[in-house]
């Protein structure tokens, strides 16, 4: 983050960049970079902590709305008091240690999940010069640590001694780790094709409009698309959100890996869950959508931070509206998925990638035919697989009893 | 001394770790995790004279410690899938045990 | 500098001693764990970016999680997985040989003189990584890609145990 602001920026582009200023303009050297990460590391997580606590109301709302129920709305004005109440009955539970327990792995593994997810948000880029850290290797950190936040599943589902919560953990850790593939597959066309690891460079390869209108976001080509579809789909998985909450679903395996929790730990739990699922759509955003640039050229007076946030919203939105309506996948059905479909497309996506890439300059007579090749290569495979995979699988045949 | 010779010295303590691990424990899994140490010292030394010596730009210290670490990784899980066979075959997987093929 | 360098140390080496000399193994497969990530740590204050984030996403991220599940897997239904200490005759050789291999190679990286070293921070971005890797160095990857899948395919055969094995699967 440098100190100079280019002008041309509207005012409210710049205006967490002036903030910052006046705070630590007078600073001798060594002190205003301190200043400087410490004030990031503050708004990153007091934004996130807002958005964590408002999403549980959010998220509740709109799946009682869809489930023809209104949702919370006892506490203030339309229930918008709830995430405090719920805050409030967190702290205040007792915080219940079995007698058996490893009490350094039962303390620890809720830490660790949320610190290992608080880490990976430290690399998206938020807005035109709002990057907390700008790391040339940036992706990689970013599943670096979510994927060492796996580690504190397992410590969470060893540290209670008991069985069912050693074997869910075990569980969630297999659903993780065949997660991470497709996730990391999905990715690397997008690397390839930007060039860099860089998240900030990658925002910046998506920019530009074709008339102004239709914007440059690696989403809107045909691999981008199936690469979007698949890093949706993984995240879901990785975030242990529905349809892929088996881990911690409560008609399985008591709560899975968190049955020995209560109190606070249980929240902190959850926290680093929807951390994890912010981060993660965070990066789809970066990734797929664009980051900060807006999506049509006349609407570049909206900074760029507030279209980070329209897009990010949208995402959880879509989150929220899956969990709502699929039902939960088994454990079979889960792996099956993973191993046999998502790696398979994710794969051929790279094919895709590559032929688009090599493509680049065939002229305009010939885009109808470079777009219909890739949305080939695009759907065929991913109509066979399906078939393939769901043959047998018939439509139901329903049987009545006899009258 | 200085911060190379400081490198170097952290790398052959750390060496020297795992190889008592790998002598000392009679656990599969304990001797591999001390071999799995050994390659981790190796590659600190590799990335101390990559970061002091001449031509870092070259790059051929991180590269050849990406290599280690993924052929590594590969060991480490090959090496728990057999030490996984022998868990099936004897019931332990203590190695002093492992003494079928013993004249 | 040397103050970082003297605290990874420190920490490196005394989880990784910490963790293969208790008797948990649980919990001494995580404090090796936290050891991998002090070796991270040092990458990243070497300047070998790529390789630090390489190594907690592969070590921390991976081979962890294989270690855990191969403990799980081998246990005889305990919950509790102690590991008897080693008999103190083989420990005392076994340090003996750890120290002496480890006091040569120190005892000759101290009296080599090094001379001509290059002190600033080098860079190497991750676009002249990517280049090499698909340039000079192209072989050597593509020998890995091989050797990762023959690990792969073979892990899943051993690992899978023969069909017709009458003890069963556990």
């Amino acid at each position: 983050m440098s100190a100079d602001i280019p002008e041309m920026d509207s005012r409210l582009e710049r205006l967490p960049l002036t903030l910052r200023d006046l705070l630590t303009a007078h600073l001798p050297e060594p002190w205003r970079w301190i200043a400087q990460s410490l004030i990031a590391i503050a708004v990153v997580l007091a934004a996130f902590g807002l958005l964590f606590a408002f999403l549980t109301l959010i998220e509740r709302k709109i799946l009682g709305r869809i489930q023809n129920r209104p949702g919370p709305n006892r506490v203030g004005w339309g229930g918008i008091l709830q995430p405090f109440a719920d805050a409030i009955k967190m702290l205040t539970k007792e915080d219940i240690i079995p007698r058996s327990a490893d009490p350094v792995l039962h303390y620890l593994a809720p830490v660790a999940l949320v610190s290992f997810s608080l880490l990976s948000l430290a690399v998206i880029p938020y807005g035109r010069r709002l990057v907390a850290l700008d790391l040339d290797s940036g992706v990689l950190y970013f599943f670096a640590a979510s994927a060492s936040s796996e580690l504190a599943v397992f410590m969470a589902g060893w540290a209670g001694r008991n069985k069912y919560s050693l074997l869910a953990a075990m569980r969630a850790l297999a659903q993780l780790i065949s997660y991470e593939l497709p996730l990391l597959l999905s990715l690397v066309p997008v690397v390839m094709l930007a060039g860099t690891l860089s998240p900030s460079e990658i925002v910046a390869a998506q920019s530009g409009w074709t008339f102004g209108l239709v914007p440059h976001w690696y989403a809107l080509t045909p691999w981008g698309f199936a690469g979007f579809a698949i890093f949706m789909v993984a995240s879901l998985a990785e975030a242990n959100r529905s349809p892929f909450d088996l881990p911690e679903a409560e008609s399985e395996l008591i709560a899975g890996h968190l049955t020995e929790y209560s109190g606070f730990k249980y929240a902190l739990f959850f926290m680093a869950e929807y951390f994890s699922m912010c981060a993660l759509s965070g990066m789809a955003v970066t990734l797929f959508l664009g980051g900060w640039q807006s999506p049509f050229a006349a609407l570049q007076f909206v900074p760029s931070y507030a279209w980070f946030a329209i897009k990010l919203l949208v995402l959880l939105l879509g989150f929220i509206w899956i969990r709502a309506t699929l039902p939960r996948l088994r454990i079979d059905q889960l792996m099956r998925l993973a191993w046999k479909f998502l790696v398979p497309l994710a794969l051929i996506n790279l094919l895709t990638a590559a032929f688009w890439h090599l493509s680049a300059g065939w002229g305009t007579g010939a885009q109808p035919l470079r777009w219909g090749i890739a949305l080939a290569l695009v759907a065929v495979p991913f109509v066979l697989i399906g078939r393939r995979l769901s043959s047998g699988l018939g439509p139901r045949t329903y049987r009545y009893a006899a009258p | 001394m200085n911060t190379l010779q400081m490198c170097l010295v952290l790398s052959s303590l750390l060496f020297g770790i795992g190889l008592a691990a790998a002598l000392a424990r009679s656990s599969a899994i304990l001797v591999l995790l001390g071999i799995e140490l050994m390659l981790n010292a190796a590659n600190l030394n590799f990335i101390a004279f990559w970061r002091f010596g001449p031509a870092p730009e070259a790059g051929t210290g991180v590269l050849f410690v990406l290599f280690a670490i993924a052929v590594a990784a590969a060991e480490a899980a090959v090496g728990l899938a057999l030490a996984i066979a022998l868990y099936r075959h004897q019931r332990t997987i203590r190695l002093q045990e492992a003494t079928r093929l013993k004249g | 500098m040397n103050l970082a360098l003297i605290i990874l140390g420190l920490v490196i080496l005394g989880s990784a001693a910490t963790a293969l000399s208790i008797r948990n193994i649980v919990r001494s497969v995580l404090l090796l764990v936290a050891s991998w990530f002090g070796i991270a740590a040092f990458y990243l204050w070497a300047g070998a970016e790529f390789a630090a984030f390489a190594q907690a996403l592969v070590y921390g991220g991976a081979v962890s999680m294989v270690v855990l599940f191969a403990v799980l897997l081998t246990r005889r239904g305990h919950l509790d997985v102690p590991v008897p200490p080693p008999p103190p005759g083989r420990l005392l050789w076994a340090i003996v040989a750890g120290g002496a291999v480890a006091g040569i190679i120190a005892a000759a990286a101290i009296r080599t003189p090094f001379e001509s070293l290059n002190n600033e921070a080098p860079s190497l971005p991750v676009r002249k990584l990517g280049a090499l890797l698909m340039g000079p160095q192209a072989a050597a990857l593509l020998v890995t890609g091989v050797l990762l899948t023959a690990a792969l395919l073979g892990a899943v055969v051993i690992a899978a145990g023969a069909k017709d094995d009458k003890e069963g699967a556990p």
